[in-house]
């Protein structure tokens, strides 16, 4: 088994390297002051007015875009198991391709569709709908936030359903148990892994964006990675941005601490 | 039949969002007036004036070359990291997996501002090297959490069974435990590609003058307005990446269903 | 089995020694006759056949590279990241750049086309270059409201009309502190320069009134979302009125009566410069009036080049008094001075209280 361990070597060298050392480097900004004095006044701004409000804001919102996420993701997981394709690849494919446009391009396309006088606008009105005004409110941050990540999420799910034995579920069935008892009893439980890592790359780069809502929110709407971005960019305080990504940090071990609940094999090795 | 017809509908009303902008992408290539706002009529001068730029051309095979080592290089190293972690004791193995977040989870403008840091104290020469060491570095973490998943559904007794019947740790795992776990590999490939192809501040703030990628030309581009060529760029990408998928399909590939 | 293992591990430490050499092969060495020199401008700042022309003429190889915000390019010269040899800050980015001991006096004797610069640009630049010693002006402009005539009633000649209610949903303020609170502060007859803080709390004040009236905070979004008609007026660098009248002709720029911005970016020699003398070659080059023409006419910004502006053959760009304003006739021209680390916290921590009403 230590054998085993040992494959771990290079990938140890390479987050203490290029992780754990930028990491160290966070820390040290986000505990000292513009002279170089420790203090803690970066991690304690959160509790500023503005600064909760933000983070608030930013946890609701990618909270909100998460859940949409997964509902949207896990039937679609599902249909997409059941569907008579032959490649696995070409499934993800079809939804890593968008992906490969350029994220500046993409999310200005979507301005150019949700606009005032944009193309949803413009079909709406020749259905002689009611106009559609999303652009620069949470609600357009949203359909971004969704749009970006809804991939994140598909494909964890997708392939930890494509994983599952169909014989659990004709035996299953088999037992006497209904559709919503085999998905309750069967299929859920075993899809957990694959949600949980859904659920990680969903929120977490959703909790830290800034792009998205300044184009499609109008930076109307100011979260918590606009304000550290914008302590780096434009007030040039690397400090307060410093400890203000420390404590995003603090959701890293809450992930941490959710997926070990849920991992309740964790004790026994795989291989 | 009902059921049948609602799941075909739900599938497509989701390809309809995700295409939805690369729908409008493809129509600005067409576009001869150069601001995204307005329609000036149907032109194909920007391909023609693609192929004879340079400089975007350069650009373009930087980004695959860089996308294309990265996403190799973490999808090698994610892959035997994820053994490793699999392996270790719970609290170990949950403090790995914090560890392979932070970048996730960094907003990139401190990810790239600390490697920055870290490549001038280490007295690398900015260039390709130190923008493949961060996008390695990025890259990981999606290759891991995709391999994670399908790693914690796999029947350990297999592999073990493999091993009582002879077969040797490595060509255990390349017969055993490799197919199962290889679209978990192939989806984290996939996005490592995918988010190295899509960077723009960590490549910014390590990469060194005159390297550049398009990510970085598409950003240093919004202050005076997106050059029409990356719109056929864009679109001439999409478009080979479809037909080729397309025909991938298409071609008899049955013995693995 | 042993064997095996052994093998396996083997391969992929194998793996690691070999990459980083392999990437060492992937850097390529280049240079001109002359050397080379290494410029760092805005992206799309110059038309790249100038580039062509001066490899051509002088023998020297350009390494040409781009940043999108001052912000972005300062860390990155600070640090010493990759050494450049001219850089195009702005006015309050090279005040800065020369408080902090980062530029190096440039050899004007290398320079002898600064004749060609207008005095009126060069006296303004001694706002954030006092005795004009570290930069050589490159373009110009002002800040001011950009309006479609069809969406307003009369015209426009005051900041008062961003925080008019019947534009309600139909403004377009800057995203950057800087050009909000120069708005703010103009408005309330201050300077864009202040440090004092009742003065800075009453153009917050003005800021978060207008906040429900704001349509959308942008930037570069300014431009297509004015000639797509999403919003009747915006605030505009001055750069962009020729281009968004041509694509629109509805839209009209105009210089606010209580004052404005007159913003600068000019070429700098950072002190760490590898090939000072090719970096003044290159300034020089710059400054010649068919170059400055040339690039002129592919960026639309105004040159500060007034042997290049005699050369424009469109009568009415040649005459235009939103290209080339002459600043004795406006009141309360001023141009962004650098604030001190303390003055950019100041700006910026009321500003985030603004956005976050």
């Amino acid at each position: 088994m230590n054998k085993k361990k040992l494959l771990g070597t290079p990938y140890y060298i390479w987050s203490a390297m290029f992780i754990i050392i930028p990491l160290c480097m966070v820390f040290y900004y986000g505990f000292t002051d513009k002279k170089g004095a420790f203090t803690l006044e970066n991690i304690t701004a959160i509790a500023s007015a503005e600064h909760a409000k933000a983070l608030w804001l930013a946890l609701s919102l990618s909270l909100v875009s998460t859940l949409i996420c997964l509902l949207l993701a896990y039937p679609l997981a599902m249909i997409l198991t059941g569907l008579k394709v032959n490649q696995h690849s070409f499934i993800v494919l079809i939804f890593i391709l968008p992906m490969w446009m350029n994220f500046l391009l993409r999310t200005l396309a979507w301005q150019t569709i949700l606009e005032k006088t944009g193309v949803l606008n413009s079909i709406l009105s020749f259905l002689h709908l009611p106009a559609l005004n999303i652009i620069n409110t949470p609600y357009a941050i949203i359909v971004g936030m969704v749009y970006n990540f809804l991939p994140f999420m598909v494909l964890p799910i997708y392939n930890s359903l494509a994983k599952i034995d169909r014989n659990l579920v004709h035996a299953a069935r088999d037992l006497g148990a209904d559709g919503l008892q085999v998905f309750l009893k069967v299929t859920l439980p075993l899809t957990l892994p694959g949600i949980i890592s859904g659920i990680t790359m969903v929120f977490i780069p959703a909790l830290t964006t800034f792009v998205i809502s300044k184009l499609l929110g109008g930076s109307k709407v100011l979260l918590i990675g606009n304000v550290v971005e914008e302590e780096f960019t434009q007030a040039g305080n690397w400090h307060l941005g410093s400890g203000l990504s420390i404590v995003l940090m603090l959701f890293i071990i809450v992930n941490m601490v959710i997926s070990t609940i849920f991992d309740k094999d964790g004790e026994g090795s795989v291989l | 039949m009902i059921k049948n017809a609602t799941k075909k509908l739900y599938l497509s009303l989701i390809l309809i969002f995700l295409y939805a902008p690369i729908l409008v992408l493809v129509l600005y290539s067409f576009n001869a007036s150069r601001t995204r706002a307005k329609w000036g009529g149907f032109t194909l001068k920007w391909y023609g004036s693609l192929f004879k730029n340079q400089e975007i051309l350069t650009a373009l095979f930087n980004t695959l070359f860089i996308a294309l080592v990265s996403s190799v290089t973490a999808a090698v190293i994610g892959t035997v990291a994820c053994i490793a972690i699999m392996n270790l004791k719970k609290r170990p193995r949950a403090i790995m997996i914090g560890i392979t977040n932070i970048p996730m989870l960094n907003a990139d403008i401190v990810t790239g501002i600390s490697l920055m840091l870290l490549f001038i104290s280490l007295g690398l020469k900015f260039g390709m090297r130190t923008i493949l060491l961060s996008h390695i570095t990025f890259c990981i973490p999606y290759v891991i959490l995709s391999v994670m998943p399908r790693m914690k559904q796999l029947n350990p007794h297999i592999y073990e069974a493999a091993l009582d019947l002879g077969a040797g740790p490595v060509y255990g795992f390349f017969k055993v435990v490799f197919p199962e776990i290889l679209p978990g590999v192939l989806s984290g490939f996939l996005m490592a590609f995918t988010m190295s192809l899509d960077d723009f501040i960590i490549t910014h703030f390590t990469k060194g003058a005159g390297v550049d990628t398009l990510s970085t030309k598409i950003y240093t581009e919004v202050k005076k307005g997106i050059k029409p060529e990356m719109y056929a760029l864009s679109t001439l990408i999409f478009m080979t990446v479809l037909i080729l998928l397309l025909l991938v399909n298409r071609a008899p590939s049955d013995k693995k269903s | 089995m042993r064997i095996t293992m052994n093998k396996f591990t083997h391969m992929i430490f194998m793996l690691c020694a070999v990459f980083p050499v392999m990437l060492t092969g992937c850097q390529k060495a280049s240079g001109g006759e002359n050397g080379e020199v290494i410029v760092y401008n805005w992206g799309e700042y110059l038309d790249p056949e100038t580039l062509d022309l001066f490899e051509e003429e002088t023998g020297i190889h350009v390494i040409y590279d781009e940043f999108d915000t001052n912000e972005a390019m300062y860390p990155k010269v600070e640090a010493g990241a990759a050494s450049y040899d001219v850089i195009c800050p702005s006015d309050y980015m090279i005040q800065k750049m020369i408080d902090n001991d980062l530029l190096a006096e440039i050899n004007f004797e290398n320079i002898p086309n600064i004749k060609n610069i207008g005095q009126q640009y060069l006296d303004q630049s001694r706002e954030f270059d006092p005795e004009n010693k570290y930069s050589v002006p490159y373009c110009f402009g002002t800040v001011g409201i950009l309006y479609n005539k069809t969406m307003v009633d009369g015209p426009i000649d005051s900041w008062s009309v961003l925080w008019d209610e019947k534009y309600t949903d139909n403004i377009l303020m800057q995203d950057s502190v800087r050009d909000a609170f120069m708005t703010a502060l103009k408005l309330n007859g201050y300077s864009m320069n202040t440090l004092n803080e009742t003065e800075l709390e009453t153009a917050k004040k003005s800021l978060i009134d207008q906040k429900p009236l704001v349509q959308a905070y942008v930037i570069d979004q300014v431009r297509d979302k004015m000639i797509g008609g999403e919003a009747a007026i915006g605030v505009i660098y001055s750069g962009e009125a020729i281009y968004t009248q041509r694509e629109n002709p509805d839209l009209e720029y105009v210089i606010p009566k209580e004052g404005t911005n007159v913003w600068i970016d000019a070429w700098v020699i950072p002190k760490n410069a590898p090939n000072k003398e090719n970096a003044e070659a290159f300034i020089n080059f710059m400054c010649r009036e068919d170059i400055a023409l040339k690039n002129f006419e592919y960026i639309t910004y105004s040159t500060p080049n007034t042997a290049a502006q005699e050369l424009i053959e469109d009568e009415e760009i040649k005459n235009s008094e939103i290209a080339f304003p002459d600043f004795d006739k406006y009141e309360n021209l001023e141009t962004f001075r650098y604030l001190g680390a303390e003055g950019d916290e100041l700006y910026n921590n009321l500003w985030k209280e603004v956005k976050s009403q």
